[in-house]
């Protein structure tokens, strides 16, 4: 035996372009229109130029952004579309799951939809004989099979559409992300399949935004932007490429939108203390994060405080120059004061509450929701993920 | 699926599977009444109401197979795009269908045909044939129109009307004898014609104005050739547009 391992998918200089829908003749009356006026076909390249590698026993990572074209790559590896060009060489047989439960029908019972199922998949009666009883104990529905599928409970039917797709053996596997929509436990029982298939050395194609993810399972990563693949390599290496991506897009996004105005013309600038310069609104987890908050030279403010809120609500601290014995108002009146602190947060979004207060501690103006930042997974740094709002010193002891 | 098409068809309605032997039969029951007693069309022809029954499920079936097939596609959207079964299988599987109700009614216009006094023969083996050459043409006719109906919306409306026209450009409510001569053949042109005045030969009376006996040259073979070039042009579109279902839909 060679050690270099087989293909299993190959795919060479693939383009994909669709008409886009509005310029469609779905009419004849819009087809006599549309040639009347010469309206020309508006396409909109969705795949341009993407070649890549799968060998056997491969976990491989499909990672991009919304819109980057990750779906139409895995409806065409399928075979559901035709590429515009290119060409795509599958060695061995595909299952693919883009949705789970495809053709379930709810007037049928239980045993007829998994029978369907696995027919709509690609197996023939025997295979699917021979592995109903597994998938149905899987399922953990045995008592229900003879049920109509409209009397399941949904997560019945998520259950054993699942049992399905894991059961059903073919030499490629491929998964879209919307596997994994569902509650923790569900999630976890993915995770556990996933597992599995890589203790085995089966080959799955996986797509996907989750980064964490890819990290855990994957062996190759291609990373996708615009239809073209700008990063190819190891979890490491895309997975940075793929932070830094959606660094510069959250900038380009949310910048603009920190200036307040209200009559005191408070406000919030956010940079990296390494580059106080430049404003800055998305971190990796770690940095160090410079907070200016600046207001009209009018006002005396003796305190200034700052709350740190999560998105979702969470408050996750508060700042406050009284505490921290700093006086806003030493010598000459100042109008702006800085707030140096480390991000270790969990990536998402924050933002601040800022208050500015005289010496009685009253306050004197407010503004809510400022100063929002993101912050982005550090895999160069955080080698695990972890979860919850913010990582506490701690020491174990054996 | 072609299973799951019927059961899930009439699952819902208390006389289950009888409506798909129903409907072709209340049409019968109103077209014998007024072409019996109104009209008096049948009149002069050999067990007229058997002969009426056999030509109202042949075209019956035709217009279910071809009406469904048309829609099969896009009914079945979900499916084409997710998974990459061969599309060719949505539309066999509503034209195979249809084709489960036509065996059920043609029990029916058996036990008819025994019923008004007509003896059971071998010829009425024929029938299968017959059966064989009307799905093929239903098929190709599906493949077309299934395609096209993908990217044109208002094929459905265009054929139901062409179906309408059928109906009556196909000698089914009236004897062809009553025609003049000299149009019988081009009535021949048709290949449903062909088939169900065929099916009557076959089956009811001797007397069925047969392509055969219209046309004595190698002529008559033109419905074949119809039927035919149906399933080669419907497949041939079929297969050339299939690739693109999936993003059309």
């Amino acid at each position: 035996m060679s050690n270099i391992k087989e293909t299993a998918v190959e795919v060479t200089n693939l383009h994909k372009e669709f008409i886009l829908s509005q310029a469609k003749n779905s009419t004849f009356k819009q087809t006599v229109v549309n040639i009347v006026k010469k309206n020309k076909k508006v396409t909109q390249k969705v795949l341009d130029g993407v070649s890549f590698e799968v060998k056997k026993g491969d976990f491989f990572g499909i990672v991009g952004r919304n819109g980057s074209g990750k779906s139409t790559l895995l409806k065409l590896i399928s075979g559901i579309y035709t590429p515009t060009s290119g060409k795509i060489i599958l060695n061995g047989g595909l299952t693919p799951f883009i949705e789970l439960g495809v053709g379930f029908n709810p007037e049928l019972s239980g045993r007829d939809n998994v029978f369907l199922n696995g027919a709509l998949l690609g197996f023939n009666r025997k295979q699917m004989d021979a592995m109903y009883n597994d998938i149905v104990a899987f399922a953990e529905l045995e008592p229900f099979m003879g049920q109509k599928l409209k009397n399941y409970s949904s997560g019945m039917q998520v259950r054993l559409a699942f049992s399905i797709a894991i059961k059903a053996k073919n030499e490629i596997l491929i998964f879209d992300e919307v596997l994994a929509v569902g509650d923790e436990a569900f999630k976890r029982k993915c995770m556990d399949v996933f597992e599995k298939y890589k203790a085995e050395g089966q080959t799955v194609i996986l797509v996907t935004h989750d980064m964490s993810t890819v990290r855990k399972f994957c062996n190759r990563v291609i990373l996708l932007k615009d239809g073209k693949i700008i990063k190819e390599g190891n979890p490491q290496e895309v997975a940075d490429e793929y932070s830094k991506l959606n660094q510069q897009q959250i900038d380009r996004e949310t910048v603009d939108t920190n200036e307040i105005s209200n009559k005191m013309n408070l406000s919030v600038e956010l940079s990296s203390a390494k580059n106080r310069d430049t404003p800055k609104v998305s971190f990796l987890v770690g940095e160090s994060i410079l907070v200016n908050v600046l207001w009209d030279k009018s006002v005396t403010a003796d305190i200034v405080m700052l709350d740190l809120f999560k998105q979702s609500g969470e408050h996750i601290t508060n700042f406050k120059t009284i505490r921290d014995k700093i006086s806003c108002n030493k010598v000459n009146k100042v109008n702006n004061i800085s707030l140096g602190f480390e991000a270790m947060l969990t990536p998402g979004k924050y933002s601040f509450i800022i208050s500015l207060r005289n010496k009685k501690d009253d306050e004197i103006e407010s503004a809510y929701g400022v100063g929002s930042f993101t912050v982005i997974d550090n895999w160069s740094l955080v080698k695990l993920a972890w979860s919850g709002l913010v990582p506490i010193a701690h020491s174990w002891k054996e | 699926m072609v299973s799951t098409d019927f059961k899930v068809r009439y699952q819902n309605s208390v006389l289950g599977y009888m409506w798909s032997l129903l409907k072709p039969l209340f049409l019968f029951a109103i077209l014998y009444v007024v072409f019996t007693y109104i009209i008096p069309l049948g009149k002069g022809v050999e067990h007229y109401p058997v002969y009426l029954l056999t030509g109202v499920i042949l075209w019956n079936f035709f217009t279910e197979a071809t009406a469904q097939g048309t829609i099969s596609v896009v009914m079945r959207g979900d499916l084409i795009r997710k998974i990459s079964i061969p599309r060719y299988l949505v539309v066999i599987a509503s034209a195979l269908s249809a084709l489960i109700n036509l065996g059920l009614s043609l029990i029916v216009i058996l036990i008819f045909a025994l019923l008004s006094g007509i003896l059971p023969s071998f010829s009425w083996l024929l029938l299968i044939p017959l059966i064989v050459e009307l799905f093929v043409f239903a098929l190709g006719i599906s493949f077309f129109l299934s395609a096209l109906f993908v990217k044109f919306r208002d094929v459905s409306y265009i054929w139901e009307i062409v179906m309408q026209a059928g109906f009556y450009a196909t000698p089914i409510i009236y004897p062809l004898i009553n025609v003049p001569a000299y149009l019988h053949k081009w009535f021949f042109l048709n290949p449903m014609a062909q088939i169900i005045q065929d099916a009557r030969y076959f089956l009811v009376t001797k007397t069925s104005i047969t392509v055969w006996s219209t046309i004595d040259s190698a002529l008559a073979l033109i419905p074949f050739v119809v039927v035919i070039m149906a399933l080669i042009i419907g497949g041939v579109y079929f297969k050339r547009h299939s690739k693109y279902f999936a993003e059309d839909i």
